[in-house]
């Protein structure tokens, strides 16, 4: 069996010595993200449906000006496994949005109010007028984007995220990059209409620090209220909860994923445990075998 | 099929009326119940079972994706995203079908080394080993197309950067790539190409895979020790029960490690980057093709000129089909090949390398003395290349003429009591002899 | 020495191949069951998705533009709805008719809906499919003036029961309530 295990072992690191995850910022230049801690870590992480609630008010007054979420639905916001808000909240809600409709009998397209079924509208009309209302840089769409960032974990660490199943490469990075803001290290010059980030690759952002819409200058809430439920209202909690929001926005079936996956874990064990003692019921049939005539 | 006799006796009325005119249940009773396997294969001859088990399962779930799926640069990445949030186990069926194709490479992967250890290749298995050749050839074609579907930046730069690969054929290259676009770039005509061969492809690979089983039943398994049966009644075991239940067991295991991707870590195997809309005006920062191509990569990258690293890269895959005669010893299976042996594990850290090489940028350093770069990552991916091709032109040739091999057992059954000392392969514990 | 079949009989002393056996039995079971949990999801995908739900939630549909003797289509789950409003007297012809020979008997009254208390007269909301095999009829057309059937020749009247040709049933009526006199919600 010495053959067995080493192919195996060769197997394993051919398999796996290549996924090296994250090209997104092989450009280097930004620092790597601290490690967070989050709900839906592991097999059986699920999503923590306050912070969903706090993120999406986060995305909804910090974000949602520049930055779309056109992949979602607002009925997402009430379904199972996301932040579980009520039917008739989401359909309040829906209804706070414009949506464009028509064409009507006049051949006119017209706007209405959002239903549940609307996906929520896009922030600008078309990339050039997202261009011309940003310096020149399209924020990107972030139906997907806590799946889309990602950073590189470098050798042997990949091949150990298998098993430990660290995958939040996504989240991690989004969270260091809104806490990332500060002075620029002296020698270093940004131009004008970039800012400094620590974490960002080559570490000079287009985007503003966008915290400052819930935090003034010297780090005090705008409105000490901003989350009703309580929760210490701190940078990088308000970075976590809307990193958390965006991670259900990019994932919405994860729940439902993991669930069916211990299921289906849980039969595929038996099933072969099964299935080698009958393998080795059947084989032994063959102890006898070459005492046979020929 | 092949040199042993049918022994399918119909039972019924209707089983020998049908018997008479399309003997369709003799034949599977003859390749897949009383066929002859030989008795000491080990667990490494289980993944053509789990080949065929990933091939089935990728048509189904493709099938399936096809039914909501939209193959227009406009609706793509929308139509993927649809399928993730509002098919009913559209989720699941999206991320089997893209794992899937990583566990199917894996498994071919561990396939063809067993064949290359083993001497798989060798006489009369020649042409079951091109038809294999064949096989992987349409596997990485139908693969490429599939990552191309989802219009992410991976698959726009990657079917940019592959389909430019032809424009190093001299004269004709510019027109073959405007032909194979079917525009000045890759749009919409191309991912409309490209959906329809990606799902007509893995038909084809099923119609080889028909005759690369049909090769397999005629002139039998290799196995272990190399030795051809010579006693049937001895060297071998009816395929039922015997291979059934262990390629059965086999396939479940295999489907726990599929299983734990799909389920638990279902974008490890691809790239964060394919979660970005098609952008034709931006290129990622660093572009790699999935990982099961990473060492053609590497092997393309490695030669300084772009006509000869295409050449090389094809070259490398083509070189393959010519192992039969490259490799001269009379031995098959490299168990009884001291020196082989070392050459073969080399080989595969060589190509596990290749691939590290192919993912790495070209400009990284491997090693640096004293402060200064010695060896890049395309100087480090030339050894390699140049190793690679010859461990096939020169140390394959020159082996099976100098290698002084071990005495090989007289038949399959006295392997089988050599190795283990009993009589069955594996967790025996009756003597052999009465 | 080409004959294998020896080999699948049990080694001797082994026990009797007719009896029942539980193991393979369990593992075929689970099997099985494994077989029918990979069937559900392929079967499943196949039933509308969840945007498609979403998209065919009730809707409501303003009555005031559509004049006496004028109809409109309106489209509900991909299907046309034909919303007619009715003279007084197509009303007074329809109720007529309820003690004529229909092939499938229904008042005109049955076909109306409520609002208030009072039956909503003037207003038929029917889907827009024949109930022979689903083609569309032309509305104001027909030996009944209400709608015909141009594939096989079914002729409704204003109410949109079947009087004549092959259909078998009068045209299926959405669910639908009045919101006020002028609005209806339907679905």
């Amino acid at each position: 069996m010495t053959i067995v295990s080493r192919f195996l072992a060769a197997a394993i690191v051919a398999g796996s010595s290549v996924a090296l995850a994250a090209p997104a910022l092989a450009a280097g230049g930004g620092e790597k993200p601290p490690r967070q801690s989050w709900s839906f870590y592991g097999p059986f992480g699920t999503f923590d449906k306050a912070q969903l609630q706090r993120g999406f008010k986060v995305y909804r007054e910090v974000c949602a000006a520049c930055h779309g979420l056109e992949k979602v639905s607002f009925r997402n916001l009430s379904e199972p496994g996301g932040p579980s808000f009520t039917e008739g909240q989401v359909k309040m809600l829906a209804a706070e949005y414009k949506v464009m409709d028509g064409p009507n009998e006049q051949g006119e397209m017209f706007e209405r109010p959002a239903r549940p079924s609307d996906r929520f509208p896009k922030p600008f009309p078309n990339a050039e007028a997202a261009k011309a209302a940003n310096n020149g840089a399209v924020p990107p769409d972030f139906s997907v984007i806590a799946k889309a960032r990602s950073y590189e974990r470098g050798f042997p660490t990949y091949v150990l995220d298998i098993l430990t199943q660290y995958q939040q490469q996504g989240p991690d990075y989004i969270t260091a990059l809104l806490i990332g803001y500060e002075e620029p290290p002296a020698g270093v010059k940004v131009e004008d209409g970039l800012h400094y980030n620590r974490y960002f690759p080559g570490n000079k952002i287009a985007m503003a620090n966008p915290l400052v819409a819930v935090f003034d200058d010297a780090g005090k809430p705008q409105d000490p209220n901003f989350y009703p439920d309580g929760t210490p209202l701190t940078r990088l909690q308000v970075a976590k909860d809307v990193t958390a929001f965006l991670m259900w926005a990019a994932e919405p079936k994860m729940e439902e994923r993991k669930r069916t996956g211990v299921k289906v874990m849980f039969w595929l064990i038996l099933l072969a445990g099964l299935l080698f003692m009958l393998k080795k019921r059947i084989w032994s049939r063959l102890d006898d075998m070459p005492a046979k005539a020929h | 099929m092949g040199e042993h006799h049918s022994t399918y006796v119909p039972k019924t009325g209707i089983e020998r009326w049908v018997d008479a005119r399309l003997p369709i249940v003799r034949l599977m009773h003859d390749s897949a119940v009383s066929y002859p396997v030989p008795r000491n294969l080990n667990y490494f001859w289980t993944f053509g079972g789990i080949l065929m088990l990933m091939l089935v399962s990728q048509i189904i779930t493709g099938i399936v994706l096809v039914m909501h799926y939209t193959p227009h640069v406009d609706h793509a990445f929308q139509s993927v995203e649809h399928i993730m949030r509002d098919v009913n186990y559209g989720w699941l069926m999206r991320y089997a079908h893209a794992n899937g194709a990583s566990m199917f490479f894996i498994a071919v992967y561990i396939h063809i080394f067993r064949g290359l250890y083993y001497g798989s290749y060798k006489a009369p298995r020649e042409l079951l080993w091109i038809l294999g050749v064949v096989i992987f050839l349409l596997m990485m074609a139908t693969a490429f197309m599939g990552y191309v579907l989802p219009w992410g930046q991976m698959s726009f730069w990657g079917a940019t950067v592959i389909t430019n690969l032809f424009s190093a054929i001299p004269v004709v290259g510019e027109s073959i790539v405007t032909w194979l676009w079917g525009g000045y770039s890759v749009d919409n005509p191309t991912l409309n190409r490209f959906f329809s061969l990606h799902y007509l492809m893995p038909f084809m690979i099923l119609g080889v895979v028909v005759l690369h089983v049909w090769a397999l039943h005629h002139v039998g398994q290799n196995n272990p020790s190399g030795v051809e049966v010579k006693n049937y009644a001895k060297d071998t075991v009816p395929f039922t029960p015997y291979a059934t239940v262990k390629d059965l067991f086999a396939m479940v295991c295999f489907l726990m490690v599929f299983a734990w991707f799909v389920f638990f870590h279902p974008n490890f195997l691809g790239h964060a980057d394919n979660y970005i809309p098609a952008d034709p005006l931006k290129t990622p920062a660093h572009i790699v093709p999935e990982w099961y191509f990473l060492p053609f990569y590497g092997i393309l990258r490695a030669v300084p000129d772009k006509l000869g690293g295409v050449l090389a890269m094809f070259a490398s895959i083509a070189l393959l089909a010519f192992l039969p005669w490259l490799d001269t010893s009379k031995v098959k299976s490299g168990a009884y090949r001291p020196a082989f042996k070392i050459f073969f594990w080399v080989f595969a850290l060589v190509c596990v390398l290749l691939g590290y090489a192919g993912s790495q940028p070209t400009d990284k350093a491997v090693l640096t003395l004293g402060g200064r770069v010695v060896l890049d990552m395309v100087g480090f991916g030339q050894i390699l290349t140049i190793y690679y091709f010859a461990h096939f032109l020169v140390i394959l040739p020159l082996l099976g003429l100098f290698e002084k091999p071990l005495q090989l057992p007289a038949s399959i059954a006295d392997s089988v009591l050599a190795s283990t000392g009993h009589g069955h392969p594996a967790g025996a514990h009756a003597s052999p002899e009465k | 020495m080409k004959d294998v079949a020896d080999n699948t009989m049990k080694a001797p002393g082994a026990s009797d191949p007719n009896r029942r056996d539980f193991l393979l039995l369990a593992t075929g079971a689970a099997g099985a069951v494994a077989v029918g949990g990979i069937a559900w999801p392929l079967i499943s995908q196949m039933n509308p998705d969840a945007s498609t739900v979403a998209a065919g939630a009730p809707v409501e549909v303003d009555l005031a533009p559509i004049g006496e003797g004028k109809a409109i289509t309106l489209k509900w789950r991909g299907k046309p709805i034909f919303v007619r409003h009715r003279t007084a007297e197509e009303i007074a012809s329809a109720k007529k008719d309820d003690t004529a020979s229909l092939p499938d008997p229904q008042t005109d009254l049955a076909r109306v809906r409520p609002f208030d208390g009072k039956a909503q007269e003037q207003w038929i909301v029917v889907y827009g499919n024949c109930t022979h095999l689903g083609c569309v009829p032309i509305g104001f057309s027909g030996e009944y003036n209400g709608w015909y059937c141009p594939c096989h020749g079914s002729h409704y009247d204003n109410s949109g029961r079947i009087r004549k040709g092959p259909a078998p049933r009068n045209l299926d009526i959405p669910e639908f309530a009045f919101l006020s006199a002028s609005k209806i919600r339907i679905g």
